[in-house]
């Protein structure tokens, strides 16, 4: 009943007293308990209804005001399963925390639900969100929204799935080297990454520390402004958190954005062997599009990009070891129950970390190894040098380019178990996603077309550090008057 | 020790900081309203950061930095206008997280130094390598069959300090540690309870032979808590070490742990078991990033410390300077030996003599009891009263000390113990003269051999006028009237 509307779109429902947010709320419940993509990993459905009947409240009372108290008043969202919300369980897709129930619930989640978001549960992922297929869930995989045999693209598998097949209005993922950009591009969805430090990390299950980032996956730009209004901003509990100015994303987007003398720098780079020829199609004619409209489009090069894949491997992988040691079984967790099973510490370890799935396993081996005393200088140092290069590499560019314009993956969605017999081809997945990443720059993923296959294929536009208002002013427009407009 | 053989002494010195919340969360750091932590229930002062709950994140506590700058400055270090957290990692149920998180290759504060006074009266300067900041891990109570977690303490906030391979004997290792004991109580950075391991010690000791250069290889003693146990600790090992090269062997490196019933020391670990902690620095926290003015204005709110106190001593009152240090060096004793002294001038005469009343007769009484001067049994306004009497010359000084026993034991005011026993010191010559003329009227012989020379004979005449007014002659007035009428 509400395939595709915008969050604008459904509050002006609101309004009109067409559709209060518990028929909505008990209508994506019905959805997800009727769909068959594995999406949701558990829902919270008490809460949300009780959301949902106090928003209601609120607008009956308040009306059209209660949105500037609220902007996201009523809407229902899904969360990510690697961001804790308090007495909910929270897995991380891990067998490791199948029955962990957080005491706390993630900054970015307090802030929506503050804002008056409806939490409809906890949304599939690839476990400790290492990977881009969904394919290493704990709890199976993730389904593609229109394409049963096709993967949804990961990490954010869940995330992605829920808002392309509508079993939420938006929802939320994480990006460490992708993770939420590529799935929008498998899924025809938009995602974005905000910059480093944009969003509190408070309540985000780490997996690489210096990359993770929050960031909204939605059904267009103008909703993802808006989540990412709120959950912006400095945050005490996590000294990550950057203390710049937030934004005025949404603001913004009302503003008539010109294409004209904007400077739209093409990495040569990135357009990769085995890039699949629709995919890198679909990009140039968008780039056209754009020309045609005033934009300027400058070949630029990013000459680290070529040790993008292997620096982060390096960097994730290292903090990865680091950040997973905590799940010991000791505090929380599966545990083995008596001494009989474990009678002292390392055969307890032993037996709790077995837990762990093949490709987590990998990760906190390959990390292990590199952060070990003897080989430290030469790979998790060397990788942390060849990170500010490539950083380097795009201050450099910036300097002469407003943007920078890419495809978002070599392909568009895969089908399940290609790329599972071979963990480096998947890594490769994220070849034109990681540098931005390890930059720390902002991202976002937005539909530029589709294959022979009606597969969807994304366009990714990067900005300098702190310039989501540029980022998604352009995105905006791009989705309005070029991909709409085709 | 005169043997061919010298030791090398290292000594890494953990401080708990005496924050109100821990270095990394906002949870209680130490117990409330002066309960002790094992009054604590387990597992009460403890957030989310703390128990490593998967999402939580650290976020540091000012004050510890504030603390670390203070000590930092008060020994004399550099301090770094940045520093770097890092993650130390290994697994054990009382480490949390499977790292600790602490700080590595760029520490807080470096290139400090201490001086420290010896018996002797020599003083030796000890290098202080570097101070840095750590989070402590929490505590395993091991019971029959399992074992239980007590996180209490994980993320309370420690500085380490360590020193230079610097100290050659047990008595610099310990007058090193007692003099950085008074400097972070005196800065009020640490609460100085030992009994709770508020300042911990890890002794690195090695041996060599006299004139070899090359320090030998060194064993690290773990977790030594009490000043008396590190001096057994490393004379102990020192001996070990001795022994084993002695007889041929090679001193392997290790790390020993200190079993205090039986005075020794036993191996926990060698090198080959040793952790790999695969540091890295802490993505979690951004690098410490301090600014002159700041360090600079902790650098002018730092109280007098114990050297400038001692220095302070030693010109007011004439103190030796080993009585001085020994004075100054707990905080709560050079304000007890201040307190005895208050409103009764500054006479050095006097300063003196109570110094030693303290440092001679009442630490006896304290070091029997096993207490520290907060434990006295006698207070500074009774030692206050006892050095009134010594000014006006109607106690002695050997009086005095029995007067501070005497209270020690029985109790009750310096007034009645003064009268119950009759401390009554004669200083008048009328009284004195009597018994010295039947004194020298009873020992012709002494008188003959005195005045043909032998002075030393005056000991004897002053000995025995002493006896006969029961200890209670002026000493000083006893001995010029004896002179007087030996001369004839």
């Amino acid at each position: 009943m509400n395939q595709n509307h915008s969050i604008a779109k459904l509050q002006k429902d609101f309004i009109a007293k067409k559709l209060s947010s518990t028929e909505l709320t008990k209508d994506y419940f019905k959805k997800i308990k009727a769909s068959k993509t594995n999406a949701y990993l558990a829902l919270c459905e008490e809460r949300a209804l009780k959301q949902a009947k106090t928003a209601d409240e609120i607008i009956a009372r308040d009306g059209e005001r209660s949105f500037e108290k609220q902007p996201l008043l009523g809407i229902p969202l899904g969360i990510k399963d690697v961001l804790t919300m308090d007495g909910v369980v929270t897995t991380c897709g891990s067998k490791m925390l199948e029955n962990y129930v957080p005491p706390f619930t993630a900054t970015a989640v307090i802030r929506l639900e503050n804002a008056g978001a409806v939490s409809l549960g906890k949304l599939n992922m690839d476990e400790f969100a290492m990977g881009s297929s969904n394919e290493n869930s704990a709890f199976g995989p993730v389904i593609h929204p229109t394409h049963p045999d096709r993967v949804p693209g990961g990490s954010s598998g869940g995330s992605a799935t829920s808002v392309g097949a509508d079993l939420c209005v938006a929802s939320l993922g994480t990006d460490t080297g992708g993770s939420i950009r590529l799935p929008a591009s498998f899924t025809g969805i938009v995602g974005l990454k905000p910059t480093y430090g944009r969003i509190s990390r408070y309540g985000l299950i780490a997996f690489a520390s210096s990359l993770d980032q929050i960031g909204p996956m939605t059904k267009n730009v103008d909703d993802a402004a808006r989540l990412l209004q709120v959950m912006s901003g400095a945050d005490e509990m996590d000294a990550t958190c950057a203390p710049n100015s937030v934004g005025n994303y949404l603001g913004k987007l009302k503003d008539k954005w010109s294409w004209s003398g904007v400077r739209i720098g093409i990495p040569k780079e990135y357009f990769v062997d085995g890039m699949q020829m629709e995919v890198e199609a679909s990009v140039r004619e968008s780039l056209k599009k754009l020309e045609s409209l005033g934009a300027k489009l400058v070949d630029i090069s990013l000459p680290h990009s070529k040790y993008a894949v292997a620096t982060y491997y390096l960097v994730s992988a290292s903090e990865a070891s680091s950040n997973l040691a905590r799940f010991d079984g000791v505090r929380y967790g599966v545990r083995p129950q008596s001494a009989v099973e474990a009678p002292d510490p390392m055969s307890f370890y032993k037996r709790v970390r077995a837990n762990f799935g093949p490709e987590v396993k990998r990760r906190i081996l390959l990390g292990t190894f590199a952060l070990a005393s003897g080989y430290y200088d030469a790979y998790y140092k060397r990788a942390c040098q060849v990170r500010r290069l490539m950083k380097n590499d795009f201050d450099e560019a910036f300097k002469s380019v407003d943007l920078i314009a890419s495809a978002v993956g070599p392909t568009t969605a895969f089908k399940f178990g290609e790329k599972s017999s071979n963990p480096l081809q998947a890594y490769l997945m994220d070849i034109l996603t990681i540098p931005a990443s390890l930059a720390g720059l902002p991202g976002i993923s937005v539909p530029c077309g589709v294959d022979a296959e009606k597969l969807p294929i994304g366009i990714q536009f990067l900005a300098p550090h702190f310039e989501e208002e540029r980022l998604l002013q352009a995105a905006h427009s791009f989705e309005t008057e070029v991909y709409h407009a085709i | 020790m005169q043997s061919e053989f010298e030791a090398v002494i290292g000594l890494e010195v953990h401080v708990q900081l005496a924050t109100e919340s821990k270095v990394f969360s906002r949870a209680r750091s130490r117990p409330e309203g002066g309960r002790s932590v094992g009054e604590e229930l387990v597992n009460m002062n403890t957030s989310p950061v703390d128990t490593a709950q998967p999402g939580t994140l650290p976020v540091l506590n000012k004050k510890v930095v504030e603390f670390a700058i203070k000590a930092g400055l008060a020994t004399g270090c550099e301090i770094r206008p940045k520093s770097v957290f890092s993650r130390k990692h290994y697994f054990y149920p009382d480490l949390p997280k499977g790292y600790q998180i602490s700080q590595y290759d760029l520490p807080i504060c470096e290139h400090g130094k201490l001086e420290i006074e010896l018996k002797n009266g020599e003083s030796k300067t000890i290098t202080i390598q570097r101070i840095h900041i750590e989070e402590d891990a929490g505590k395993n109570l091991h019971m029959s069959g399992y074992s239980l977690v007590n996180l209490n303490r994980a993320g309370v906030p420690l500085i380490e300090v360590v020193s230079g391979p610097d100290m050659r004997s047990s008595e610099e290792a310990v007058a090193y540690l007692k003099s950085l004991y008074a400097i972070v109580t005196y800065l009020g950075v640490c609460d100085g309870n030992l009994q709770e391991g508020n300042f911990r010690c890890d002794a690195n000791v090695s041996v060599r032979k006299r004139g070899v250069e090359k320090f030998g290889t060194r064993a690290e003693i773990k977790n030594v808590n009490s000043f008396r146990f590190v001096e057994k600790a490393i004379d102990y090992e020192i001996l070990r070490q001795i022994e084993v090269v002695k007889s041929g062997g090679t001193v392997i490196q290790e790390t020993r742990g200190f079993d205090s019933a039986k005075g020794q020391t036993f191996s926990m670990r060698s090198k080959e078991e040793a952790h790999d902690y695969r540091y890295f620095p802490d993505p979690d926290l951004p690098p410490l990033i301090l600014k002159k003015a700041q360090i600079e204005s902790i650098r002018g709110s730092l109280p007098e410390l114990p050297q400038a106190k001692r220095d302070r001593f030693i010109s007011l009152y004439d103190l030796s300077k080993y009585d001085a240090t020994v004075l100054t060096q707990d905080k709560k004793l050079s304000e007890y030996y201040e307190e005895s002294l208050g409103g009764i001038g500054n006479s050095k005469e006097l300063g003196k003599k109570v110094a030693n009343l303290i440092t001679s007769e009442l630490a006896r009484l304290l070091n029997d009891a096993d207490l520290d001067i907060t434990g006295s049994k006698v207070s500074a306004k009774q030692i206050r009263e006892i050095a009134k009497l010594l000014s006006d010359d109607s106690v002695s000084f050997s009086m005095a000390k029995q007067i501070i026993t005497i209270l020690w034991t029985e109790g009750g005011d310096v007034s009645s113990v003064v009268e119950k026993h009759g401390f009554k010191q004669m200083s008048d010559t009328s009284s004195l003269e009597p018994i010295i003329d039947k004194i020298i009227a009873e020992n012709e012989k002494n008188v003959q051999d005195y005045r043909a020379g032998k002075e030393k004979l005056i000991g004897f005449f002053v000995g025995q006028a002493m006896k006969a007014t029961g200890g209670k002659a002026n000493p000083g007035m006893l001995q010029d009237l004896v002179k007087k009428k030996l001369k004839g």
